[in-house]
């Protein structure tokens, strides 16, 4: 698998000869993979019809890869992905893996951290804290005992960034985390990994095992006198567990509840021991740091946000995927250039970025570039690295309920304001997407919001407002039609809409009776179907079915 | 209790294998039943209702048994903009049993899931530990291909 913005066309081939240039097939099916065994390897004849690109020359007909405008922009810390095999040590040895942890073993911890602030190398779990600070902080505790937790309890829906980097890469992940141990003095490190991702804990425990073997992990490493012990830990499905004090209390056997802070981990963390946790991409950009040197990483990005940042490009856009790009490209670039633009020659309305913790940022701000402080002027915010693309389809009343429904479901319930609070905001959306709405309820929210914000312990109840504020900042008018008018603009929640049969453009295909799943859809061969609105369930599928071939299913707000 | 005797073997009692203790009991027996959680209890030399309350807080752990075929529908952001909702209920209206539920006959079970982590491939959904991607209402039917659900959900 490459991860690489190709994810849109798997499953992916790639053909690699002695003295040629590798082709890379997109899309490939059982018929697809006969032709290329056919041609391109028993016959040394590439088919450019089926190609995505090059790789390492030209070919008639194929354009190389990476000179392609989407691949040129973005910058490669995945580079590993999809290159080596990540159940073999040996391959990672082989580009350069385990030099970044070999050149830490040489330095004392006061001149990793030099390094690492010099990189300007900030957290990439959503908050952007300078990564040298907490370990700073946590070796200016004092103790004895420190330990080292990498989180990788990506619970926000839409980023799998941390999935693609264990899944392919493992060892970068884990380098990382031996040098982040080294140098803040832990002899045991925790790995909190979500169970809905099998095969990254499977390719992990093979990691670790390949680590045992070679001495990069066990008492002594590589004859330095430094020991670590890596503990795998799976979560449980709870997304509260990706805060850092509900992750600890999860690895110490209790409900995953936040705490107050002060004390900061880094003083007071896991078991009562100063604990420095390092989001998964955090690791791998430490060893990225050290393997290149603190200057070539910080050449990239922009002057607060240096380096690059893998996102996952996904809903109704074009080339979904992940894509990495320097800090600082601008979300047109990414969604236009990268991601080839909307699904179906759409509209573009709004990207949603940093998952239930975010915002929707709206099409006037596209030009907006992806920092940390950028993101916070128009109220989003990185997040973990989802980028989630929605049309003219999508209503955004209706994105804000889903989210606040998610976040209700997961508020851990210690705090008041966001158990109670984001319950009664989620019971107004719904409202207000089944056209009960009142003019009121538009007061009622940011004041709830407000009280939510501030009233909540933790980054889950304190930003669990953002995607109503954002989208009642930016998409007001939305919500003023459903209230005030009855109608959805996007024609997306169901109790505005109906489906209904224009007679005049209808063939009488029968179609549309064979698709509905509820049988709503009556007619006989070559005359008029009609739709029983009363057992509809507005599912769409006779529309998409027809928009093929007649177009004759109208979709229209009730009004 | 042989199998559940024989995973307790391997964990100290500490406080903190608790999770991963529960994990290990029901990925043998398919969800924590009261007597499960009871044994744990004297295990772990914890009261049942901190169990219990440990058990119910993580959305992995179901307090019934799985169907056959467990299907877990992913509700992401990318799969939620792509129609997951609409995957649920037609699944629904295919097994006539609502979310988080079993079919009488535990042939099938269904429940929501939190990300799956599968964005480009939206709406997706696992079957057992099978993903299935890129799905609509037309081909979800291949999954319930000559299932008849029994009368009645209860």
């Amino acid at each position: 698998m490459w991860v690489v913005l190709v994810c849109y066309a798997e499953p992916i081939v790639m053909v690699l000869k002695p003295q040629e240039p590798s082709v890379i097939y997109g899309n490939v099916t059982k018929k697809v993979a006969r032709k290329i065994t056919r041609s391109h390897i028993m016959q040394d004849t590439p088919l450019p019809d089926y190609a995505l690109g090059s790789w390492g020359g030209e070919i008639e007909g194929i354009i190389p890869l990476f000179e392609q405008k989407s691949m040129k922009m973005q910058e490669r810390r995945l580079r590993n992905c999809g290159f080596i095999d990540p159940t073999n040590i040996g391959h990672y040895l082989a580009q350069g893996g385990y030099s970044g942890f070999m050149r830490a073993l040489k330095m004392e911890s006061s001149e990793i951290i030099e390094e690492i602030k010099k990189s300007g190398l900030r957290g990439r779990g959503g908050a952007g804290f300078p990564t040298w600070m907490k370990w700073q902080f946590c070796l200016d505790s004092g103790k004895k005992t420190n330990y080292l937790v990498c989180n990788a309890d990506e619970g926000e829906p839409g980023a799998i960034v941390n999935r693609s980097l264990l899944e392919s890469d493992p060892h970068s992940v884990l380098e990382g985390i031996l040098i982040a141990a080294k140098t803040i003095r832990a002899k045991k490190a925790y790995l909190y990994c979500r169970a809905e991702y099998p095969l990254a804990l499977e390719r992990l425990k093979t990691a670790i095992k390949e680590m045992k073997e070679r001495g990069f992990l066990g008492k002594n490493i590589m004859g330095s006198g430094f020991n670590l012990e890596i503990l795998i830990k799976e979560g449980a499905g709870a997304f509260v567990c990706g805060e850092e004090t509900a992750l600890l209390a999860s690895i110490e056997g209790e409900r995953g509840t936040p705490r107050t802070r002060p004390p900061f981990p880094t003083t007071e963390g896991l078991f009562g021991k100063p604990t420095v946790i390092n989001n998964v991409e955090t690791m791998a950009s430490v060893t990225q740091v050290m393997q290149q040197g603190a200057e070539k990483y910080s050449q990239m990005g922009t002057k607060e946000s240096k380096g690059t940042k893998t996102f996952s490009l996904v809903g109704q856009v074009k080339k979904t995927g992940l894509i990495e790009v320097p800090l600082g490209t601008t979300l047109r670039e990414v969604i236009f250039d990268i991601g080839g633009g909307i699904l179906d020659e759409g509209e573009f309305k709004s990207v949603q970025i940093g998952g239930p913790s975010g915002g929707c940022v709206p099409v006037q701000l596209l030009d907006t570039p992806i920092d940390y402080s950028s993101l916070l002027e128009v109220g989003a915010m990185m997040g973990s690295g989802g980028l989630v693309v929605m049309d003219h389809s999508t209503c955004m009343v209706e994105v804000a309920r889903y989210f606040l429904e998610f976040i209700q479901k997961e508020s851990c319930g210690k705090c008041v304001p966001c158990r109670l609070g984001t319950k009664q905001m989620l019971d107004i959306l719904t409202v207000i997407t089944v056209d009960k709405g009142k003019k009121k309820d538009l007061d009622v929210l940011p004041e709830l919001a407000e009280a939510v914000k501030l009233g909540s312990l933790c980054g889950l109840g304190q930003s669990a407002p953002n995607p109503i504020l954002t989208t009642m900042r930016f998409f007001m008018e939305e919500y003023q039609s459903h209230i005030e008018d009855g109608i959805c603009p996007a024609r997306d929640c169901k109790e505005f809409i109906t489906y209904t049969i224009d007679s005049e453009t209808c063939d009488g295909c029968m179609g549309c009776i064979k698709s509905c799943p509820v049988g709503a859809i009556s007619g006989k061969k070559d005359k008029v179907h009609i739709i029983d609105t009363l057992k509809c369930v507005k599912c769409g599928t006779c529309l998409d079915l027809c928009k093929k071939k007649k177009n004759a299913v109208i979709l229209a707000n009730n009004c | 209790m042989q199998v559940l005797n024989k995973i307790l073997s391997r964990y100290a009692g500490e406080k903190s294998d608790l999770v991963p203790l529960l994990q290990e009991i029901q990925s043998e027996y398919g969800y924590l039943s009261e007597e499960l959680m009871k044994e744990v209890s004297h295990f772990t030399n914890a009261p049942e209702s901190e169990i219990y309350g440990v058990a119910t807080f993580y959305t992995q752990f179901r307090f019934t048994p799985k169907g056959k075929k467990h299907i877990s529908v992913c509700t992401g952001t990318a799969c939620h903009v792509t129609g997951a909702q609409q995957i649920i209920e037609d699944m629904e209206r295919h097994l006539n049993i609502k979310e988080g539920e079993t079919t009488p006959d535990e042939e099938y079970s269904l429940e929501s899931v939190g990300c799956l982590g599968c964005c480009a491939l939206a709406p997706a959904a696992m079957v057992n530990d099978e993903i299935k991607s890129k799905l609509s209402l037309r081909n979800i039917k291949k999954l319930f291909k000559g299932y008849k659900p029994p009368e009645s959900s209860k």
